[in-house]
Formats: C-alpha cells, sequence, structure tokens
C-alpha cells in the first residue's frame, strides 16, 4: 500500500461518523432505487408478458345484445386484428360462509383450443365442461379470500334461477390483474370475483343464445384506435351499445398504469433526494478536509506529488466512502424490492410476478451512486489541486467576518450574544447553510406527503362513508323496474327506509366534447345518499337540470346556464337538451346528477329504478341479505359497512409498511444533515468552543451555541418542509388520475406535528451525539495547536 | 525540591495567599512512555503579584499554569485557591473556578471570530458575577477606537488586547497569560505587556504569565524558573523594569 493510500484509510478512519452518514445515504440511494426500478420493471415485464402470451384486447365494448352474426362485420373495420364476442353478466353470489352477498361477474369462455383473445391462466383444476351451465372456473384472490377449492359448491342467481354451480377450476385473467368492482376504490375478493363458464352454457342461461354482449377487439399494428371505436360505435348503436373504449379506460389496466406511472416518478425523485444530498455531504466534507489539511498538501506538493496524484487521492476518498453504500444498498435495494413485489403480487394478480434485479439496474445504481460522488468531491478536488505549494504550507487564514444583516439592520443590539455567534455563522456560509436547510426540510416533505396521503384518503373514507353512502344496502336491480317497487320494498318488515335511484347510460355532448357515462337520477330529499362536496356541503339534486363534477364540466367545456346535449344510450334513445344548475366539486369519478323524476321524463320513458337504497333494521338484517341474495331482480347489493371494514383492512396493510420506510428514509436524512452540519462546525469551531469552555462557559453553554446554529437551520426548515411537502402535495394531487379521483388537499395537524415531530427527533438525536465528542473536547490541546 | 517552597525575601507584605501548590506532579501517559512534565513542585502565589514564569519549551511550565487555571488534574500533590481545594474538584467545579475567579490569555487570542471586540468582552459579562462595563474594559486596553470590529479585522496586536480585556472583564482575581506575547512581533509585544503591568495595577489581579522569554522577567515581581518539570529557582525582583524598556 503506498504510503498516500495508507494516508487515505486513516483520514477514513477518522472521519467515521461523516464517512457512516454519508454511506448511509448512499445505502438509502441505491436502496430505494434498486427497490422501486426492479419493482417497476417486474410490474411492467409481467404485465407485457402476460398481456401477450393471453391476448388481451385492445378495444373493449358492452352492449344490449347483439347476434354473432356480426363477427364478420367487425371484422371488416380495417385495422382489426382479432375479435371475441363474449357474454358477461353480474350475478349475486351466495358464499357459504358469508353472511353478506357477494357479487361475481360471469363471463363466458370458449375451448382453449380456440384461441381467443383475454384468455385465462388456470391456477388449478380444469375448464368448465363444453355446454356444461353447472361448472365455473372462480378467480384465484376469490376462492382464496373464501377458501374455495374446486370441488366445493357456490349458489347463484342466473337470470332468475337459483343455481348451484360446481367449482372446477381456479384461474387468473389478463383483463383482472387487478380484480375490482366497478366503482370500488380498493378491492375486496371477498365479495366481488369473477366467474368463468363455458360459453355456450352461459349464453342460453341469460337468453343469449347466438348472441353476445360484451365484445373485445385485438387492433393490428399501426391500426388507428378512434377511427376503429368510432366505426364499432356506429355498428353497435343498434344493438344497445353503450361505447367503446380502449385499455386507458379498462379499470384493471388503468389501476396498473397509474402504479407504475407512480413507481416510475418515486424511483426518480427518492433516490434523487438521497443522491444529491450525498454529493453535498461529500462536498462539504471534503472542502473541510482539504482545509484543513492544507499543510499536508502543500508538503505532499512540495516533495513532488503531482497534482493528478493528490486529485485522484481526495476523489478516491469520494469514491470508497460510496462504495461502501452502494454494496449494502443493492443488498437492500433487492429485498426491499422482493417484500415490496410480494405486497403488489397481493394486489395485482399475474400468473407470475417475476422480481429479480438484474446486472443493469444494478449498473445503473453503482453508476449514479458514484456520479454523486464524483460532483460531490468536485469542489474540494479542484481546491487540492488548485492549492499553491507555499500557500499550503501557510495555516488556513481566520474565518473572517464582517458587519452583516444584523449590523445593516441595526438590530445587534437587541439579539443576545450567543444568538448573533449563530446567525453570524449561518450568514458567513450562506450557499451551505441554506442547502442544509433545504436537504432538512426534504426530510421533512417526505413525511409530509407521507401523512398527507393518509390524511387525503381518510378524508375522502369520512365523508365517502359518513355522509355519501348513509344507506345500510344498495340493491341494484337486474333491468330497471317500476317506481312502484320502492313502495313493495317498504312492506318487508325490517327495511326502515327506502329511496329509489337511476342510472341511465347516455352521452353528454356539448359543442365538440362529449362524455359517455351513466347519469345519476336521486330523489329529492333523499336522505340515505347524498351529493356531498370536498368541503362536505350538501347539494341540493336539481329538478329541472344537471349538478355535474367540476371536472366533468372542464372536460366539455360547460358552465353553469349552458345548456348540454343528453343522448340516451338506452331504450329508444332519446336526444334532449337539459341546462347546467350547478357544479360540484366532488372526489369521485366523474357524475352528473339529476332529480330522479326529472330524469325520467329526460329519457322519456315514464320513471324506471335502476335500484334502492335501504336503510334496514340491525336485527332483520341477516335475514334480509339471505332475503335478497335469491331474489333474481337483484343483479347485485353494495354494502358499505363492508367496504369499510375491507377498506381499513387494506390500509392497514399498506399503510405498514410505507409508513415505516418513509419514517426510516426521512429520519436517515434529517440525521444525516445535521450530525453532518453540527460535525462540520465542530471541527471549524472546536478552538474557539474549547476557549469558551477555559473562560468558564459551561459544556452546555458551549453545546448550545454549536448546536444552536443546527437547532436554527432545523428551525428554517420545518416550516419550508411544510412549504415543499405543501407543493408537491398539490402536483401529486394534480398528477394523480383526476377523472378516477381527485384527492382533496386537506391536512391534519397530526400530519404537521408527526412530520416536524420526526425530523426533530432526529435532530436531536444527531445533537445529543455531537455533544458526546463536545465533552470529550481536550481543553489544552486544542488551546495549544494553531487548527 | 524540597517541601518548603523557595522563599524570597519580604515575601509577607505581598498580602494574602492566593494559590497554595504543594507536591504537584503530572505524569502523561503516551503510548508505552512516560512523561513527566512537574516532578513535585511547591509554590505560593500571592494576592496582587505579577509573576513570571520562565523556562524553556517542554519545561512544564504550561502544564503548571493549566493546573493553576483548572484545565487539568496534577497526578498527584494539591492545589488550594484561597479556600477551595481544586485537586479532586469534579469538572463542573472547576468550570465554576474559572468562571468565577480566573482570566485567562492565550498566545493565540482565540478570539470568537464571529463576535466583534466588544461583543467578545461582553460575551464573558453574561456569565460573571460584578464585571465591570465591556467598553470599559476595551478602554483599559486602549481599544476603545476599535470596539465594533471583528477579529479578522483586527492585528495580532489589537487581538492579543481584546483577550486581556476579554480576561479581565469579570474582574479576575487571578489572569493567566500563556506567552501572551509568543505570537506577536518585538514592539506589539511590549504594547501587549504594558496593558498587562496596568491592568494589574489597577485591578491588584495576581498576575501569572509564562514565557520563555527571560527579557519579560525584569518585569515581574517575582520570577518562577522551571526546567524539566522541576522549579529551579524563585527569585525577587528589587526594582521591577517598566514593559517599554524591557529589550529582546
Amino acid at each position: 500500500m503506498s504510503g498516500l493510500d495508507r494516508k487515505l484509510w486513516r483520514d477514513l478512519l477518522h472521519l467515521r461518523g461523516q464517512v457512516v452518514a454519508i454511506m448511509v445515504m448512499v445505502a438509502c440511494g441505491a436502496m430505494s432505487f434498486v427497490a422501486m426500478r426492479a419493482t417497476w420493471q417486474a410490474l411492467l415485464e409481467s404485465q407485457e408478458s402476460y398481456y401477450a402470451a393471453y391476448r388481451f384486447g385492445d378495444l373493449f365494448a358492452q352492449l344490449k345484445r347483439a347476434p354473432e352474426s356480426m363477427r364478420g362485420r367487425v371484422e371488416q373495420i380495417p385495422g382489426v386484428a382479432a375479435v371475441q364476442l363474449r357474454v358477461v353478466a353480474e350475478v349475486t353470489i351466495d358464499v357459504p360462509g358469508l353472511n353478506e352477498p357477494a357479487t361475481g361477474r360471469l363471463i363466458s369462455i370458449r375451448p382453449e383450443s380456440s384461441g381467443g383473445l383475454n384468455e385465462i391462466h388456470l391456477v388449478d383444476g380444469r375448464r368448465p365442461g363444453v355446454g356444461n351451465a353447472d361448472e365455473v372456473i372462480v378467480s384465484e384472490a376469490f376462492s382464496k379470500a373464501n377458501r374455495l377449492r374446486p370441488g366445493d359448491q357456490i349458489s347463484a342467481v342466473i337470470n332468475g334461477k337459483w343455481r348451484r354451480l360446481l367449482i372446477v377450476g381456479t384461474a387468473l385473467s389478463p383483463e383482472y390483474i387487478y380484480e375490482i368492482r366497478p366503482g370500488d376504490l380498493f378491492p375486496d375478493p371477498q365479495r366481488f370475483g369473477v366467474l368463468w363458464m363455458d360459453h355456450g352454457a352461459l349464453g342460453p342461461a341469460f337468453d343469449l343464445a347466438g348472441a353476445f354482449n360484451d365484445i373485445s377487439l385485438a387492433l393490428a399494428p399501426g391500426a388507428d384506435a378512434t377511427l376503429v371505436i368510432e366505426q364499432l360505435d356506429r355498428m353497435l348503436e343498434p344493438y344497445g351499445g353503450f361505447g367503446a373504449f380502449n385499455r386507458s379506460e379498462q379499470s384493471s389496466h388503468r389501476f396498473i398504469s397509474n402504479e407504475l406511472d407512480e413507481l416510475r416518478v418515486f424511483c426518480t425523485w427518492i433516490p434523487g433526494i438521497f443522491l444529491a444530498v450525498t454529493a453535498f455531504l461529500l462536498h462539504v466534507v471534503l472542502s473541510r478536509l482539504v482545509s484543513t489539511q492544507r499543510d499536508q498538501i502543500g508538503v505532499l506538493k512540495a516533495f513532488g506529488f503531482g497534482n493528478r496524484t493528490i486529485g485522484t487521492h481526495f476523489l478516491k476518498l469520494s469514491l470508497i466512502a460510496v462504495t461502501g453504500g452502494i454494496v449494502p444498498g443493492l443488498g437492500l435495494g433487492y429485498l426491499w424490492g422482493r417484500s415490496l413485489a410480494g405486497l403488489y403480487a397481493e394486489f395485482f394478480h399475474f400468473p407470475a410476478l417475476r422480481y429479480r434485479v438484474d446486472l443493469v439496474v444494478m449498473g445503473w445504481a453503482a453508476l449514479i451512486c458514484s456520479a454523486a460522488a464524483i460532483l460531490g468531491a468536485l469542489g474540494a478536488v479542484r481546491r487540492a489541486v488548485r492549492t499553491p505549494p507555499a500557500e499550503a504550507m501557510r495555516p488556513e487564514p481566520p474565518a473572517r467576518f464582517e458587519a452583516g444583516l444584523l449590523e445593516r439592520l441595526g438590530w445587534q443590539r437587541a439579539v443576545p450574544l450567543s444568538l448573533r455567534i449563530i446567525l453570524r455563522n449561518l450568514e458567513r456560509t450562506p450557499v451551505k447553510s441554506a442547502l442544509t436547510a433545504l436537504g432538512i426540510s426534504l426530510s421533512v416533505a417526505v413525511l409530509f406527503i407521507g401523512f398527507y396521503f393518509f390524511d387525503a384518503i381518510g378524508h375522502l373514507v369520512r365523508i365517502e362513508f359518513n355522509q355519501v353512502l348513509r344507506e345500510d344496502l344498495t340493491l341494484f336491480f337486474r333491468d330497471p323496474l317500476g317506481p312502484s317497487v320502492s313502495d313493495e320494498l317498504r312492506r318487508i318488515e325490517g327495511v326502515l327506509r327506502v329511496e329509489s335511484f337511476r342510472a341511465a347510460p347516455v352521452r353528454l355532448r356539448f359543442g365538440h366534447h362529449t362524455r359517455r357515462l351513466a347519469l345519476l337520477g336521486l330523489e329529492a330529499d333523499s336522505e340515505l345518499r347524498r351529493v356531498i362536496d370536498v368541503d362536505e356541503q350538501v347539494h341540493p339534486v336539481p329538478a329541472d337540470g344537471l349538478l355535474l363534477t367540476t371536472k366533468l364540466a372542464e372536460l366539455l367545456g360547460v358552465r353553469p346556464g349552458d345548456l348540454v346535449t343528453v343522448e340516451s344510450l338506452e331504450g329508444d334513445r332519446q336526444i334532449r337538451e337539459a341546462p347546467v344548475r350547478g357544479l360540484i366539486n366532488d372526489m369521485m369519478g366523474l357524475n352528473a346528477y339529476i332529480e330522479i323524476e326529472a330524469l325520467g321524463r329526460l329519457m322519456g320513458d315514464g320513471g324506471a329504478v335502476s335500484g334502492v337504497h335501504l336503510q334496514l333494521d340491525r336485527r332483520a338484517r341477516d335475514r334480509l341479505y339471505q332475503q335478497f341474495k335469491q331474489t333474481p331482480a337483484i343483479k347485485g347489493l353494495l354494502i358499505p359497512e363492508a367496504m369499510l371494514d375491507n377498506f381499513n383492512r387494506t390500509l392497514a396493510r399498506t399503510i405498514g409498511s410505507s409508513t415505516t420506510i418513509t419514517i426510516i428514509l426521512a429520519c436517515i436524512l434529517a440525521f444525516g444533515l445535521v450530525y453532518n452540519a453540527a460535525r462540520i462546525a465542530l471541527s471549524e469551531r472546536g478552538r474557539e468552543l474549547a476557549s469558551l469552555r477555559v473562560l468558564g462557559f459551561t459544556r452546555s453553554e458551549v453545546t448550545a451555541m454549536l448546536l444552536g446554529e443546527q437547532a436554527v437551520l432545523t428551525l428554517i426548515a420545518i416550516p419550508l418542509g411544510y412549504l415543499i411537502g405543501y407543493g408537491l402535495c398539490g402536483l401529486i394531487i394534480r398528477a394523480v388520475d383526476t377523472e378516477l379521483l381527485r384527492l382533496p388537499l386537506v391536512l391534519t395537524a397530526q400530519t404537521f406535528l408527526s412530520s416536524a415531530g420526526i425530523v426533530l427527533l432526529a435532530a436531536i438525536f444527531s445533537g445529543l451525539l455531537i455533544r458526546r465528542r463536545l465533552a470529550r473536547l481536550n481543553l489544552i490541546e486544542v488551546l495549544k495547536t494553531r487548527e | 525540591m524540597k517541601s518548603d517552597p523557595p522563599r524570597t525575601t519580604g515575601d509577607g507584605e505581598r498580602g494574602q495567599l492566593v494559590f497554595r501548590a504543594r507536591g504537584l506532579s503530572r505524569i502523561y501517559r503516551m503510548g508505552e512512555v512516560e512523561v513527566v512534565a512537574l516532578r513535585r513542585v511547591d509554590l505560593d502565589l500571592y494576592e496582587g503579584e505579577f509573576v513570571v514564569i520562565l523556562g524553556p519549551s517542554g519545561g512544564g511550565k504550561s502544564t503548571l499554569l493549566n493546573i493553576l487555571g483548572g484545565l487539568d488534574v496534577p497526578t498527584s500533590g494539591e492545589v488550594v485557591f484561597r479556600e477551595h481545594q481544586l485537586t479532586g474538584a469534579s469538572e463542573a467545579e472547576l468550570t465554576r473556578f474559572r468562571r468565577e475567579h480566573v482570566g485567562f490569555v492565550f498566545q493565540f487570542y482565540n478570539l470568537v471570530p464571529s463576535l466583534t471586540a466588544l461583543e467578545n468582552v461582553a460575551l464573558v459579562t453574561e456569565i460573571a458575577e460584578h464585571p465591570m462595563a465591556a467598553a470599559e474594559a476595551l478602554r483599559m486596553v486602549g481599544l476603545e477606537d476599535r470596539m465594533d470590529h471583528f477579529p479578522a479585522q483586527l492585528s495580532g496586536g489589537e487581538q492579543q488586547r481584546v483577550a486581556i480585556a476579554r480576561a479581565i472583564v469579570k474582574r479576575p482575581d487571578v489572569l493567566l497569560c500563556d506567552e501572551p506575547t509568543g505570537a506577536l512581533d518585538y514592539s506589539t509585544g511590549k504594547l501587549v505587556l504594558e496593558v498587562l503591568e496596568r491592568v494589574n495595577q489597577e485591578l491588584g489581579a495576581t498576575t501569572v504569565i509564562i514565557t520563555h522569554n527571560a527579557s519579560i522577567a525584569a518585569m515581574a515581581d517575582r520570577v518562577v524558573r522551571i526546567s524539566s518539570g522541576e522549579i529551579v529557582e524563585i527569585s525577587r525582583n528589587a526594582s521591577k523594569i517598566h514593559p517599554a524598556e524591557l529589550e529582546w
């Protein structure tokens, strides 16, 4: 080992506290990069290979009913590569051991050899027999959540008839990687599942023999999806088509894409923050080292060591410190990524989520970390190289202080001396102080954002479940019923209140903007289901016009008072105009509301009812569930309480891991920055502080003078962190799929307190470590030597 | 040395005993080697006297000063400051001792770079019980015109005078100066010594200067010569020379 290298290792040993802080910072950067990047890659690759192998469709459409003979015409549309016609129906399922009824989506499948789109992946068991209407495959998530296995039986109401179904297999489908009931935010695998039945049997069961009500298309490479959608819509319109859409509106695909986008953003930003801080810390530490080693550098140069050798020496120091962080970072990244991928695998169902960390990801991690090392060392290396030998032999000139802001403002008399020391030290190195404060504020911001999500979701859930969904149960009817159904339901014992609603499929048109959605008709004095905005204001449902989600109005370009065209997509497809009466800033989906009778007039069919919201007597609940499960006219149920339970369970699971990691990362960030800043200050001011100790200042007083600087920076960083966090929350809100979900910018006192409190604790902890070093300050030696 | 401190004539007239050191030894362990910095030193210091401790580098004079000032503790022997036993005192007690009774002047001034001259002096008044005004202390060292300058804006001699002002502002009982002119040129050094003498006269604080510069000894009431950790000689100057007349 050369003499210089020996010096290098001893310097590293001497600086071990700061070197460890830097290593940990690098490890966090490398870890988060590897974990998130590899998870992102695993999800993306699994998705792509799954889509390709099981021929996931490109376009989708639902319709009332059309003959299978249309296949030829659809295949003729230019750009269409393959067509799949299916029967899809929602049914109420009675699962053994589950009190409440579950909702199943029954999908027809053809024999495996037919090579159709949206092929299923059989996990267990076998495919249902051809033409056998008693055999189904159930989705794996549903089977697991309800502990169902091939050979078990469930019951379902199929087209008005109570049928026992034998489970012959469990399966996965590229259409239901994220298996979620439409309109839900979180999957509820216990109460929603997909079932597959042979096409030859399912069609006749729903009176759709030789017909279909669901179509998927694969597009040829280079085909224009918009054109195909237009032609398909025109073709399906006479058959009750509800409008075709592409993958970006397919609910499972949409959730995965959102998640992938989010992951990609995070795997840039999180490592970015850590590596930027790494570079900054290296810069500060090495600059200080070059200052204290000016004489050594001078001696080396005087002895004939070249600039290149000396520059390399300091660069090596930086690279070694960083490498010390990369290695554990890669390992931890692999492990964290694996658990992250494991968590994803619980929500996204792939035949195989192949998580692996390949050499390319590791190479990139090592490369960006090394880049941070070089960037951080640059300033110090340049200084070492530039220092002329003779200059280097002279001691470092004393720190220059002169009259600054305090004096210009004339405030110096009003500020206690110890605070003046602190403020002037900060003012003397404004860039370093600002960057340290910025770094600490980022850790506040990271926590702030983490906690904000729970605030926002908590707020959303509170409004949604306490204010909006106030019913005990919602029934969805298979076909629209007459208004008298409410009276019939009211007569059932245990039903306390009934409110009917109607969801009418319509296309809203304004100018050249159109939007397909379900126009929701509610009773005028609706109590069980209310229309509430983000600020918890109740909006009355207009009797002579529409109440639109603000975002929807933006998309359509309408303002209150404008007349929009309402095209009915069912029945005899009336086209009417209706005024926009108001806008509502709600949080989920794109909604349009109208009073239910007015909706009947608008549709021109005099008051159909799609379903009812019910308030039930608690004691009668289970009996009523049983009764409704077996009612053929009911195709689905929604139980807010069960949804809330499921939601809380899901959230608790995801919160646990992500909050822990967020807190750890933020603590490391804050701790590293404060510790390093205090260590540097101690190195620069050790002599000054020792002198004060000699003059009779106690250890606590001297500690306060040193750490006061860090305390001031931390206190500045907290509001700054709030500001950054608030701004980033705003950006995230805008970036999150705004048609699906608009997170409110609500923040609780707890978010403010926790994010500041955790950072303060990390800062105090590093302060305590520094205080221990101050206790060991050798008064005599510091006074004798000059730096 | 013998157990009785070497006495010079006429000690009694110098007033009260301030420091009483007996059998002071200080041994440093540096790895395998033991370095004896002080060897059974006995010394008495009296109120208001001006003492120069003279000796070569490494002779042990700094160690003696550090022990007197409560910065270091002897390996054996005892030091009594008035009625306070310094040996065996806790760190907090030593800090209080320094805070209440001792003024320090360092070779390299050791001012707080971020505070002006006035503020450096004022800093000490915050922890002293009956300090004089900071400006008054600066006036005593002749720096009333430089009060708002930062250390980096002052010459070495000026910085040392600020350091003296800082040391005396609390009206200390003892003023301990470690090579106060060591980093200064001839004329500036003399200026600083003049200030020290005046402060000694006006405040009556027992003043101890350690130096390797034998010429300075002429301005002292008593001169203590130390070599190899032992007191070689203690002598009293029959007539003190004014610092301005010192030559080296």
